[in-house]
This record gives C-alpha cells, sequence and structure tokens, in this order.
C-alpha cells in the first residue's frame, strides 16, 4: 500500500472515520479482496457504508414524529464475466468482510489465485459538497422549531388550507469503495429535503398542493426564511389553483413543457434506455442506436454528476470512479451510453461515472445523476404564444418506462389549458404517454431558461432507490398523447 | 436459526426496552426483524448473479409522559452491539422529548394476541434448498422462456428468491411474541421481437413454501406468450369504451383502494372517501375481505405491528363501505377501535398495512367477460403513478389487448385510460371467477362500463 486516496476532504474525512471507527484501513482491505480472489475471478469490491438518517414530520398543528436510523455494512462482490456474486453483512469488521468475500467468489467455480492487490487510490478534485455541520448532527429542537414556523404561515396564507403537513429530512452517508484493480476511494455524502404539503378546501371540493426543495448542503440553507416561505407559498398557490381545475383534455396535441421539473421527461424518455446494462444485453428501444438521430436539431442531452451541491450530484460512484459531465444526445444524435464498471467493460467502454447503488445491501447498476437538456435561444413567451392549441405543463408527480418497447409516461400535477397562444384554465392532474426513441424527434422550440430541478427526485430501478436531478429549458413538442377524460 | 441465536435476539429487543425505560420513556416497543436471503438470476445461459445476505436491524418506539399526553419517536439500527442499542434507545427518549405530546399517541391499552396461530408461513425443510438449487429453477425458466418460440431471441432473464425472516416484537405493557415466515419466487422475463419491433412481458409464481411455487417451465412458457402476443402493439384512436382489468392489473385498483381507505387517510380528510362510511361505494356485487390470518398467505402474520391479534375484517360488503383499515393511532383519532392492520418494520413506526387484501370472486370467467363486451379495451400492465386519493382522479399508461365484436383483435400500447377512481367502482358491470394470489393483494378480472382511452387523435 504505497498511495495517498484522493486528495479532498471528504474522501480523507471518510477514510479516517472507518479506520478510526472500525479499524478498516488499506491493508486489511487488500486482505479482504485477497479473500475474494482466492479463485479466478476477473474482479472484486468491497464496499463499506455508515449512514444515519433523521426525519421529523409535523401534521395537525403539531411534531408528532422525530426519527433516527443508523445503517450499516459491508458488500463484497466477485464477477467472472457477466457473472456476479454479492454477499453483504451488517457488521462492519474484516471478519464478516473476510466471510461475504468468500460467498461471493463462490460464482467462480474455478481455482487459481488472481494474485494480491496494491490499493492506489483515486484522487478526484475538489468536494462538490462541503458541509460544516453535517445535517444530521443540527438538533432536532430547531428542525421543530422550524416546522412549527412553516405551520403557522401556510394557516395564516388563506382560509381555504384546512390541512398542512411537513418533514425535513435528513441524511448523511460515508462511504469506502476498494476494488481488486487498485481504486480506493472514499466519500462523505449530505443530503437534505424539506416537503409541504397543503390541503385546500372549498366546500365539498378538496385538493391537495406540493413542494420540496433540497440538495446536498447545509441544513441552514432550508432554514432561511425565502426559502421555506416559497415552499408554503407555492404549496398554498398549486392546492387553490387545483380546487378551480377542470377536467383534461384526452388525445394527441401540442404540449409546452416548462422549465426545471418537467425534465422527468428525459429522465424516463431517454435516461433509462440509454443505461448500459440494458444496451450491453440488448433490451433497450435504444440498443445499437450510436451514431443515429434520436431528437430534433439543437437538442443536447447531458447527464451531469458534477454540479455543486445538486442532489443528483456525487463526488465518485458507488464503484469509485469520479463522476462527470457524459454527453447522451449531441444536436440529436446519439452520442453516448451511462455506464457502470461492469457493463462498460463488458462493452469496450469507459466507466462513466454512473455505477450508483442505494447501499450496501444492494449491487450497483447504471444510473443517472442529473439529467438535462442544454438550453436553445427561444424566448419562452415566445414559444407559449406559437401554439393555437395545446397543453402547458408546468409541474409533474413520477413517471415511468418501459425500456424495451420505449414507452413512458409523466404525470402532470400542475398543468393549463392553452388557447390561441394564451395561457387558459387549470387542469386536472393526468398522464402524458409518448415513445422515447422518437418523442425528442418532435422538439420544435427549445427555451433559452434552462432550469434544474428543486431537488426532490427519487429514482427506481430494481427495487434500488437513489437521489437523482433533472432539468429542462421551456420546450414546445408537436403531439403528445394527454390522458384526459374529455374526449 | 439456532437455539442461541434465537434467546440472544430476545434478550436484545427486552435490552432495548430496558434502555428505553431507563431513561425515562413511559411506554416503548421494539421489533428485531431477522432476514435470511438468497437470490440468483440466470439470463440465456449464463448465471448473471447469486447474491446472499444475512441481515438483523432492530427499531425502538419510545413515548415520553408530557402534559396533554405521550410524545413519540422511533429509532433503527443495524449496529446490534449492546452500546449500539442502549445508544439508540437513549437517542429515542431524547427525540420523544423535543416532540409534541399528543392525547391520541400510545401503546394499545390491552387486547393484545393471546393464542399464536401457526399460520403455515414456512416449511423449515426449505431452508434446505441450495443456491445451484434456485439456480436450476430459474435455468428451467429461462430455457422454457428462450425456446418457446423462434421470436424470444433475448431477455432480461429469469430470478429466483427465498427470503427467511424472523419477527420478534416486545412491548412494555407485557406483550411478547414472534414468528418466522418465508417467502419464495420465481420470475421470468423474455423478450419477442419480430421486423415490427420488440416487446417484453413477465410471468411469476410466489409462495410461502417452494412446494407452493408454479413449475418453473410454466413460468417460462407464460412469460413468452404473454411477450409474444405484445408483437405489433400500437395505439387506438381516442375513444370512451368498457375496460376489462385482467387479474394482474386489477389488484392495483384494489391496492389504491386500501390507500384510500386507510385510518390516517381518513382523519386527514385526503382520502376522497372520507365521510362515506356505511355509504355505497362500488358496485353491488362487490366484497372486499382483509384477512391476516389466511393459512400460508403472503399478508398472515399472527399479530400485527403493535401485538394485536389480526382477524377477519369485511371492508366493502354489497358495494357498502363497512370498514376502514385501522392501527391504534388512526383508530382513536376516529374514536374507534384498532381492525389489527398495524403495519411495522425496524426502520419505521407503526402505520396501516392490508394483509391478506381480496375482492370475492364473481362469475363468469375472463373470456366469458371478454366475450360479453362488443368493442373494449383489456388491460394487461399499466405504468405510472397517475392516481390522485384526494379527487380519485385517475390516469395511468396502459397496455393490453383491443376487444371487437367480443373477440381479442389486436394489441396496443401507448394509450392511457382515465376516469375518477368513485365512479369506476360504481361502475365495475363484471366480476370474474379468477382468483389468484400473487401477492398481498388478489383480484379477479373487473369490468369497468366506461372509462376514456387517450391515444392518436
Amino acid at each position: 500500500m504505497s498511495s495517498t486516496p484522493g486528495s479532498d476532504g471528504a474522501s480523507q474525512q471518510a477514510l479516517s472515520f472507518f479506520r478510526e471507527r472500525f479499524g478498516v484501513d488499506e491493508s486489511s482491505v487488500e486482505a479482504a479482496l485477497g479473500t475474494a480472489l482466492e479463485r479466478r475471478v476477473d474482479y472484486a469490491d468491497v464496499y463499506f457504508e455508515y449512514t444515519t438518517q433523521d426525519s421529523v414530520s409535523l401534521e395537525e398543528g403539531i411534531v408528532k414524529d422525530g426519527s433516527r436510523h443508523l445503517d450499516q455494512g459491508v458488500g463484497v462482490r466477485a464477477q467472472s464475466g457477466e457473472r456476479q456474486g454479492y454477499a453483504h453483512s451488517d457488521e462492519i469488521s474484516m471478519d464478516s468482510a473476510c466471510l461475504a468475500a468468500g460467498t461471493a467468489r463462490a460464482i467462480s467455480d474455478q481455482g487459481g489465485n488472481a494474485g494480491p492487490v496494491a490499493l492506489a487510490g483515486s484522487a478526484h478534485d475538489g468536494n462538490l459538497y462541503p458541509v460544516e455541520i453535517a445535517p444530521t448532527d443540527v438538533p432536532v429542537e430547531r428542525k421543530v422549531a422550524l416546522l412549527d414556523e412553516i405551520d403557522r404561515y401556510a394557516r395564516s396564507l388563506d382560509p381555504c388550507v384546512k390541512q398542512v403537513m411537513a418533514s425535513v429530512i435528513t441524511q448523511h452517508r460515508q462511504i469506502l469503495i476498494a476494488s481488486s484493480d487498485g481504486t480506493l476511494a472514499a466519500d462523505v455524502q449530505p443530503l437534505v429535503r424539506l416537503n409541504v404539503q397543503v390541503i385546500a378546501a372549498d366546500g365539498d371540493r378538496r385538493e391537495i398542493g406540493y413542494e420540496g426543495m433540497g440538495g446536498r448542503y447545509e441544513l441552514g440553507r432550508l432554514m432561511e426564511a425565502d426559502n421555506w416561505k416559497r415552499l408554503a407559498d407555492e404549496a398554498v398557490r398549486v392546492a387553490k389553483l387545483n380546487l378551480g381545475s377542470v377536467a383534461c383534455p384526452a388525445g394527441s396535441m401540442k404540449v409546452v413543457l416548462g422549465p426545471g421539473w418537467p425534465g422527468i421527461l428525459l429522465h424516463e424518455a431517454i435516461g433509462h434506455g440509454l443505461e448500459g446494462d440494458f444496451n450491453r444485453k440488448k433490451t433497450s428501444a435504444f440498443s445499437d442506436r450510436l451514431g443515429e438521430r434520436v431528437a430534433a436539431e439543437g437538442v443536447t442531452v447531458v447527464d451531469d454528476g458534477t454540479l455543486p451541491e445538486r442532489r443528483g450530484s456525487i463526488n465518485v460512484d458507488d464503484e469509485g470512479t469520479p463522476s462527470r459531465r457524459n454527453v447522451l444526445i449531441e444536436n440529436g444524435v446519439l452520442v453516448g451510453y451511462l455506464h457502470d464498471r461492469l457493463n462498460a467493460g463488458l462493452m469496450g467502454m469507459e466507466p462513466t461515472g454512473n455505477g450508483r447503488r442505494e447501499s450496501y445491501a444492494h449491487m450497483p447498476l447504471p444510473r443517472m445523476t442529473n439529467t438535462f437538456m442544454l438550453p436553445g435561444e427561444d424566448d419562452p413567451a415566445d414559444i407559449l404564444s406559437s401554439v393555437d392549441r395545446g397543453l402547458y405543463a408546468v409541474s409533474f408527480g413520477g413517471g415511468q418506462v418501459d425500456i424495451t418497447s420505449g414507452k413512458f409516461v409523466f404525470s402532470a400535477s400542475e398543468a393549463y389549458l392553452i388557447e390561441d397562444g394564451k395561457i387558459g384554465a387549470p387542469v386536472k392532474g393526468a398522464t402524458l404517454i409518448g415513445n422515447g426513441p422518437d418523442v425528442l424527434t418532435r422538439v420544435s422550440r427549445i427555451g433559452n431558461d434552462l432550469e434544474i430541478d428543486r431537488g426532490v427526485g427519487t429514482c427506481g430501478k430494481d427495487g434500488q432507490g437513489v437521489p437523482v436531478g433533472v432539468g429542462l429549458p421551456t420546450v414546445r413538442i408537436e403531439d403528445l398523447t394527454v390522458g384526459g377524460t374529455e374526449g | 436459526m439456532s437455539e442461541h441465536q434465537a434467546e440472544n435476539d430476545q434478550a436484545l429487543v427486552a435490552r432495548a426496552i430496558e434502555g428505553a425505560r431507563a431513561a425515562g420513556a413511559a411506554q416503548a416497543d421494539a421489533v428485531l426483524v431477522r432476514s435470511d436471503s438468497r437470490e440468483v438470476k440466470v439470463r440465456g445461459e449464463e448465471i448473471e448473479f447469486v447474491k446472499q445476505a444475512d441481515e438483523r436491524c432492530l427499531g425502538i418506539r419510545t413515548l415520553f409522559a408530557q402534559e396533554g399526553g405521550l410524545s413519540t419517536a422511533l429509532t433503527s439500527t443495524c449496529d446490534l452491539a449492546e452500546e449500539a442499542i442502549d445508544r439508540m434507545a437513549a437517542e429515542s427518549v431524547a427525540l420523544a422529548k423535543a416532540t409534541a405530546p399528543d392525547p391520541h399517541a400510545g401503546l394499545p391499552e390491552g387486547g393484545f394476541a393471546e393464542d399464536l396461530p401457526d399460520l403455515n408461513l414456512i416449511d423449515e425443510g426449505d431452508r434446505n434448498a441450495t443456491v445451484e438449487a434456485r439456480i436450476e429453477d430459474a435455468r428451467s425458466a429461462e430455457t422454457a422462456a428462450r425456446s418457446a418460440d423462434e421470436r424470444i431471441n433475448n431477455s432480461e432473464g429469469s430470478q429466483a428468491g427465498s427470503d427467511f425472516s424472523k419477527i420478534i416484537y416486545q412491548n412494555s405493557e407485557g406483550f411478547s411474541g414472534q414468528y418466522a415466515s418465508a417467502y419464495h419466487s420465481l420470475f421470468s422475463e423474455p423478450l419477442a421481437s419480430d421486423g415490427a419491433g420488440k416487446q417484453r412481458d413477465y410471468w411469476m409464481t410466489v409462495g410461502r413454501r417452494i412446494a407452493d411455487l408454479d413449475d418453473p417451465g410454466e413460468v417460462g412458457r407464460k412469460a413468452a406468450e404473454r411477450a409474444l402476443r405484445r408483437l405489433g402493439a400500437r395505439p387506438v384512436a381516442t375513444c370512451e369504451v368498457p375496460v376489462i382489468f385482467d387479474d394482474m392489473t386489477a389488484p392495483s385498483l384494489l391496492g389504491q383502494l386500501a390507500g384510500c381507505l386507510s385510518g390516517y387517510s381518513i382523519y386527514r380528510e385526503s382520502s376522497f372517501l372520507s365521510g362515506s362510511m356505511g355509504e355505497s361505494i362500488a358496485a353491488p356485487g362487490i366484497r372486499v375481505i382483509d384477512d391476516g390470518r389466511l393459512p400460508g398467505g403472503l399478508g398472515s402474520k399472527p399479530f400485527d405491528g403493535e401485538g394485536l391479534p389480526t382477524r377477519r375484517n369485511v371492508l366493502v360488503d354489497e358495494g357498502r363501505l363497512e370498514s376502514w383499515l385501522l392501527d391504534t393511532y388512526s383508530a382513536r383519532k376516529l374514536g374507534l377501535a384498532s381492525t389489527g392492520n398495524a403495519s411495522r418494520g425496524a426502520g419505521s413506526g407503526p402505520g396501516v398495512g392490508a394483509t391478506n387484501l381480496w375482492i370475492e370472486a364473481g362469475e363468469g370467467t375472463l373470456e366469458e367477460i371478454i366475450r360479453d363486451t362488443e368493442r373494449g379495451l383489456l388491460v394487461t400492465e399499466l405504468i405510472g403513478m397517475g392516481f390522485n386519493p384526494t379527487t380519485g382522479d385517475y390516469s395511468r399508461g396502459a397496455s393490453g389487448l383491443w376487444i371487437e365484436a367480443g373477440q381479442i383483435s389486436h394489441p396496443v400500447e401507448e394509450i392511457t385510460i382515465a376516469g375518477n377512481f368513485g365512479e369506476m367502482l360504481r361502475e365495475i358491470d363484471a366480476v370474474g371467477s379468477e382468483l389468484v394470489w400473487r401477492g398481498r393483494i388478489a383480484a379477479p378480472p373487473l369490468r369497468v362500463a366506461r372509462m376514456t382511452v387517450a391515444g392518436q387523435s
């Protein structure tokens, strides 16, 4: 062991944490990897995690619940060709790591020994999300006070507000990854989130409004009045708006998507289909399409894990590869996939820093980080006024995609009719459905107003949830199917 | 699991409660969840992965007495060293001191489960099933799927899993209990392709005992059949037609209904069914039952997450709403008694959950319902989360089969189905006879008289 691991504070901090708290150091990790490599395997890695998550929630005017969860463990992976063995234990010790390594290597039925491992360390520059105080160390009393204040403020905004639910969730995650190719990486990943939901009533009609924000930064930022008041204002505004919403039209029509969170379109329609595992197996609607046109001219889509403080950002991925900016679609042409180590290797490509996992209890998969479209030159107001009749959707709930057929959905939670180029009546939430490989070929206008979402996205795949971000400028799409009820 | 281990687990749970009491908690309960699982996947000829895990996690809930009631906090830890448990118990009490007193908070006032019947949730012999045996199951399903038709030429693979778990629960009011259960599954997801494009679909079998699983070859063949029948799918023109949910998609409607019957969404008035008790909320033929004690049931357990006995509850009878789903807290908020539906994990506090929930089967097979439908849609898969429980507004992505003149005519995709959930429940005009359990929630095929299908203009 001869190297200096990553030079930044986050990496050093996590390395010393695991060494001091659990006696996990370079030489003991090398020993665990040696156990995994006692049979003939191509690659092995070991992943240590120690995560604290806190949550405090309010409803009916009082903070009813506080919780704290401690999750820790070690996962060991051995890989031979396309075959992977994975074992994990919730005890962080070298004994349990070696035991897991022995189980993981059982996927290889061949003897032989890959030889000793010398960890080299992967240096990455700087820290995308330095915090002075871990958000889980902020005293619970301050979180309680914040929620009480939000409750009073939201109720004061309008007598139609009947119920306020708010929660603050903080996470502090420390990871250490070492692999048989010599990688040694570590990170400290803070994550904060504030949610405000209100129920508004008008006669018999009740509607919900929600707004949240978060990212990898100090909890103090969410406690700034400008921020939390804006969340309450938005939640109340949306709930009131929905009290007056009319039935949404059904069928194919022109759709204008507002900036920011509607970028979930890219996540579902494009992002998942470009993940390396589906393309290595050729099960994606985008398989074998590198170099082909999949979007209109002017459309450039990137996945960027290096945006400071963003919810989807990571200094290194969960295989120790530094995150980076990956161009997926360049001026309408498909140019790249999102890779973890395994799938990149099997396809003869480079890992892209997208090997992520929910926790030590899961195997890494190729996953998105922050996925967004670069801005164009159009004035958003001009884009809206260019549409005679259509739908203007500015906020969404969740989405989903069928990777193989390419069909994707995303559900609008705030949308309006467009009539004669003007924003008309708000409509009830409706699901939009389209075909991933061709929806972006129908993008006809791209605004100059790119926004990244406010930090509330969680992506699910194979039962693993990871925090992600999305972004979009205002765009106009010709013909998207809108799932309303009015024929 | 060895006897020593069992005693040790019991001692850890007791230690958590003692720790909480010592730190000043008026009441406390704790649950230890132990899980031993293995999961394998075969794709084509190759094993894709083998996963094994042995996990334990302990959850502690403490209630602290303040003026005006008890205040609540929850902590959990996967570190089961005695110092870690002591620390988390103390932290739980410190957290509880910071939250607000609530006159409705607290453990049940008695009525804890006295008999803990053996519900046939595990076959101890299955622990001897080797990883190799489960690989063979996955391989048989994969081979059957891949060789079903020459248009099946790829797959996401076939996966087999076995999970053995043990729940050990104790509270400061004198109840303690434990039970073991198992969950076995086999899942196959092949791809079919022809000149027109490619399609995936899946089929699965699940059970408490390996012997209860369907034949692996059957799982693979059925999955292949379902992928093949989607080839050539296309949208339809926007229209209003009857929509049939098959026994794979109908349970999602029941799952949504269960969410709208949860005591929490009732006292918050965030369910469109708030205030509908005793009223007619579904078609007259609809009967919905939740029963936590079905032998071998995938949602069965002898006691719920608060130590209360599970039981049979009729939620909807002849279309009339008869009961909410309640735990102790939501029941007190509504001036009612718990229905034995507290759910609890190590990392989550008591909430409301269905146990084994189903819609009683009617008459007529799916085929007969299709024959009886002049023109309409049979939904075989739903995607997206387009359901608003507060208003009942429903709009989801769908794929399935188009029906013309009582016959399947062609596969459809890239469409949405939309309506209002309350109206959909009242407009169910056919309930099928097939009721198959593939999880905790089961429903026979259901036909809704009219929904908006959005597709091409």
